[in-house]
């Protein structure tokens, strides 16, 4: 290769860029703690002792990272085909309603039944909804962009309508379905509880984490061990490669929309089957856009998601700690901090390449 | 009369390529001065560092006898060199006028800037019969009217020197010729033109002078009256050593492809494809000639299914692949192409080699039975290609884009000969490639030939269509122009290529 660009030893790509840009995130975000007036290292401190101080922190930190690993692995997944999907947010919304439906409506059946159904809808709805931006670009030239972020918007309004005239008993004030008692996922707790006959904290921690890892395996499987995956990297890496190869590229930009949206709608597994056991309104809170921040961080690449999506977990559960004992400093820290992370990972990701690549191409010589 | 421009010791390099070498070049004022040469000979870059798109690494740049150091465009137009790029640079939504400004508003209020454009383009139009409606879109005028936007740009800001990058490319004949009255008058008003064409019937017809370019070296200077299409040809096409593959006769067997009255058009419908008929046989190479740009990319992609026919068929092994439009179909029909642009097209260059060796045949049931892709065998079989077809190192892990261009040909070339296709079409096989590899990738073709196979070679390098064909088409605005056979006098088809046709007369 002729100099110039700077290919970065792999290392430096997938480890050192990441954990600068983190501290350089973390950084500015001490700045902003005191800005407030709080001093950043004990702030920190008491973040790190929130989430990994205890059984019950290290637990928040997995449920968190449970559902960012799903938004994660879904804006992953479309990356690697070249494709931005930021409706994350409303396909885990859309794939709620499916994991509801089942639940509720099929109760009458026995649970190893209902369950493996209603995550297969959660799966299903929110493939549907990223199905259709991904139809419209690769059929009718819309971009995704402006697409999946309108679905959004799309989702929110839709689930209120749903919720309240459709879902929500008539007696109950709160915009929520009817409780989903026969068939939903047990959390740790329960498990410890009924099995071990132990104690542990009340979490919301439960069994869907481990569908986050196999989905996790499933991913890299299927972008590194599959044709399927070949075409998605190929159409992603260069389309007029992918054209010549005989790959359709229409198809696969629909197949990897749908197969993005069913990852974001597993989210809903975690929240509406293994938390709160009903359908609540906004229930996955920002969790589609945190998965951004976590795929950036984590390179698109299944290993690296699940570490990040445990830092963000981190991040969340510390933040909520930090909040409790720091009444100045609001949750929104949290928020703050994502903020910088995806400025850092994603707009200035180039501010330290340059540099970087000056160094290591000097090393090299 | 001290010279418009002078460019002294020019030397820029790219990486490996060696774009201008140490070129010395004068131009006078108050004249036309033609750039001719073959696609790659350096021209374009040559007119970019003049124009500040490019820095030279070594020489110099004097402007009326003044050295001037060009950093960026704005250092260039504020010489007095206007350039006129042959992707025009205008913004279609825009009119005229607005166009005309552009660069040169001259504050923040646009009112004044557009008032003074007003009466200078209706000065312009008047000077140099560059008449157009100042308040119509860019975008609805014809392309012919959009390159006469693009002079009167240079020249409401002041161009002394206007630079055209091959210009009558995207023109009908009749819209050249009012270029060239145009250019004409620019020259008798005392402003400096300088061409940049590879055909030679323009230079022959409007340059004052003209200089010739190959390989990045600038070969000869000449008056235009004093020379003739043929000697022109000779020096750009250059007597330089042949690379001559040993190779016995051939020995030509069934019509493998039969393409007839093949016709494609673009969006605006436009042939660049224009009724081409041709057949292949087995064992034999049918090379196609012809400057880049004159249909051979397209015809390439028609045959290799990527584009569809608008009319007529290819035939191949008596079936019509031109309706399939499907490269998958077609390779499986037996076909297999190794495209012009290795990194555009050949190989995705953030996969590793192992990878980039199954573009296209990712499917096939020896590399993972149904959907599964089996990493073992997509790299055991790299393994046994790169050492087959000697690619450098071989490493089946390396990233696509680390390997050198002759490597990356070879892992192309290995993937579409490993296939035992019926038909190899070849686009440019040894494009930027080392000598070494080069002279490998031609005893492969001639070996596949005589294997009984059918081959189809497109390049730009005549040498290379003569040394290794067994028949010569000549390509020229989207037309075979002529039939030769290998021993064609390389003049003659220097002038095929220029659109000079015996047979067309």
């Amino acid at each position: 290769m002729a100099g110039g660009r700077g290919e970065l030893p792999t290392w430096v790509d997938v480890a050192l860029i990441p954990l600068l840009n983190l501290t350089v995130a973390l950084l500015v975000a001490g700045l902003v703690v005191i800005i407030i007036g709080e001093n950043p290292f004990e702030a920190l401190g008491i973040m790190l002792n929130g989430a990994l101080g205890s059984i019950k922190g290290w637990s928040y930190m997995l449920y968190y990272a449970t559902n960012f690993v799903f938004t994660g692995l879904a804006v992953a997944v479309a990356f690697h085909a070249g494709l931005f999907n930021i409706g994350c947010e409303g396909q885990a919304y859309i794939a709620g309603l499916g994991a509801a439906l089942v639940g509720l409506g099929l109760e009458f059946l026995p649970w190893p039944i209902v369950i493996p159904l209603a995550i297969l809808a959660s799966a299903i709805f929110g493939a549907f909804w990223a199905w259709v931006p991904g139809y419209l670009q690769a059929k009718r030239g819309s971009h995704i962009v402006i697409t999946t972020i309108m679905f959004n918007f799309i989702a929110a309004s839709l689930m209120i309508y749903l919720i309240n005239n459709y879902l929500r008993p008539v007696t109950r004030m709160a915009v929520e379905s009817r409780e989903i008692t026969g068939a939903y996922i047990l959390s740790f707790r329960e498990i410890a509880m009924q099995f071990f006959g132990l104690r542990l904290p009340s979490t919301p921690l439960n069994l869907t984490v481990f569908l986050a890892a196999l989905a996790a395996w499933a991913v890299w499987y299927l972008l590194w061990r599959t044709e399927l995956g070949y075409e998605i990297r190929a159409v992603g890496a260069n389309p007029a490669a992918a054209i010549y190869a005989g790959i359709k590229t229409d198809r696969i930009i629909m197949i990897t929309m749908a197969i993005s949206g069913g990852l974001a709608g597993l989210m809903a597994v975690n929240e509406v089957l293994g938390v709160q056991h009903r359908l609540l309104l906004e229930f996955v809170g920002g969790a589609g856009f945190v998965g951004i921040a976590v795929a950036l961080m984590g390179r698109s690449h299944p290993l690296g998601i699940v570490l990040s999506a445990m830092l963000f977990g981190l991040l969340y559960q510390g933040g909520t700690e930090l909040s409790f004992a720091k009444p100045l400093i609001s949750r929104d820290m949290i928020v703050v901090i994502q903020g910088l992370v995806i400025l850092f990972m994603g707009a200035l990701e180039y501010a330290f390449r340059p540099a970087l690549a000056r160094i290591f191409v000097h090393v090299e010589d | 009369m001290t010279p418009a421009i002078e460019l002294i010791g020019i030397d820029k390099r790219f990486g490996a390529v060696h774009a201008n070498k140490d070129v010395t070049l004068t131009i006078a004022q108050g004249s036309i001065h033609g750039i001719i040469g073959e696609n790659g000979a350096g021209k374009s870059t040559l007119m970019s560092i003049l124009f500040g798109f490019y820095h030279a690494d070594k020489g110099e740049i004097k402007i009326k006898g003044q050295p001037v150091k060009i950093h960026s465009s704005a250092d260039a137009i504020s010489h007095g060199i206007g350039m006129v790029h042959q992707h025009f640079m205008l913004v279609d939504p825009f009119t005229v006028l607005e166009n005309v400004v552009l660069g040169a508003e001259g504050g923040r209020l646009i009112g004044p800037a557009l008032a003074k454009a007003r009466d200078e383009l209706t000065r312009l139009a008047h000077d140099y019969e560059l008449d157009v409606d100042p308040d119509a879109l860019v975008g609805e005028l014809p392309v012919g009217l959009q390159q006469r936007v693009e002079i009167l740009k240079a020249l409401f800001k002041g161009a002394e020197t206007l630079i055209l990058d091959e210009p009558t490319g995207v023109l009908t004949p009749d819209e050249a010729d009012h270029l060239f009255r145009i250019l004409g008058q620019l020259r008798d008003q005392g402003k400096t033109v300088i061409l940049i064409t590879h055909k030679l019937r323009e230079i022959m017809a409007i340059t004052d002078r003209v200089s010739v370019m190959r390989r990045g070296e600038l070969v000869a200077t000449k008056e235009t009256k004093e020379t003739s299409v043929e000697e022109l040809a000779e020096l750009m096409v250059g007597r330089s050593v042949l690379l001559r593959v040993k190779k016995g006769p051939a020995k030509p067997g069934n019509v493998v492809l039969d393409v007839k009255n093949l016709t494609w058009k673009d969006r605006k419908g436009t042939p660049r494809v224009d009724d081409v008929s041709f057949t292949v046989r087995s064992g034999e190479i049918v090379g196609i000639a012809g400057v880049s740009g004159n249909g051979q990319s397209e015809l390439l992609e028609l045959i290799s299914g990527i584009s569809r026919p608008t009319s007529g068929q290819i035939i191949f092994e008596g079936k019509d692949i031109g309706i399939l439009g499907d490269p998958r179909h077609v390779r499986e029909e037996g076909l297999a192409h190794v495209p012009e642009d290795r990194q555009h097209r050949g190989l995705i260059s953030s996969f590793d080699a192992s990878e980039s060796g199954i573009l296209g045949w990712h499917y096939d049931e020896s590399l993972g039975r149904g959907f599964r892709l089996d990493r073992q065998a997509v790299i055991a079989r790299s393994k046994k290609e790169m050492q087959e077809f000697d690619v450098r190192p071989a490493d089946p892990l390396l990233k696509s884009a680390k390997f050198s261009g002759g490597n990356q040909q070879k892992i192309i070339l290995a993937r579409e000969i490993e296939r035992d296709p019926d038909l190899l079409i070849v686009g440019q096989p040894t494009r930027g490639v080392d000598i070494g590899a080069i002279e490998f990738i031609h005893k492969r073709l001639i070996a596949l030939r005589d294997q009984g196979k059918a081959i189809l070679l497109v390049s730009v390098e005549l040498d290379e269509v003569r040394s290794l064909s067994d028949r010569i088409l000549v390509m020229f605005a989207g037309r075979i122009m002529g039939e030769r056979g290998p021993e064609a006098d390389e003049r003659e088809l220097g002038l095929l290529m220029a659109g000079v046709s015996k047979d067309a007369a």
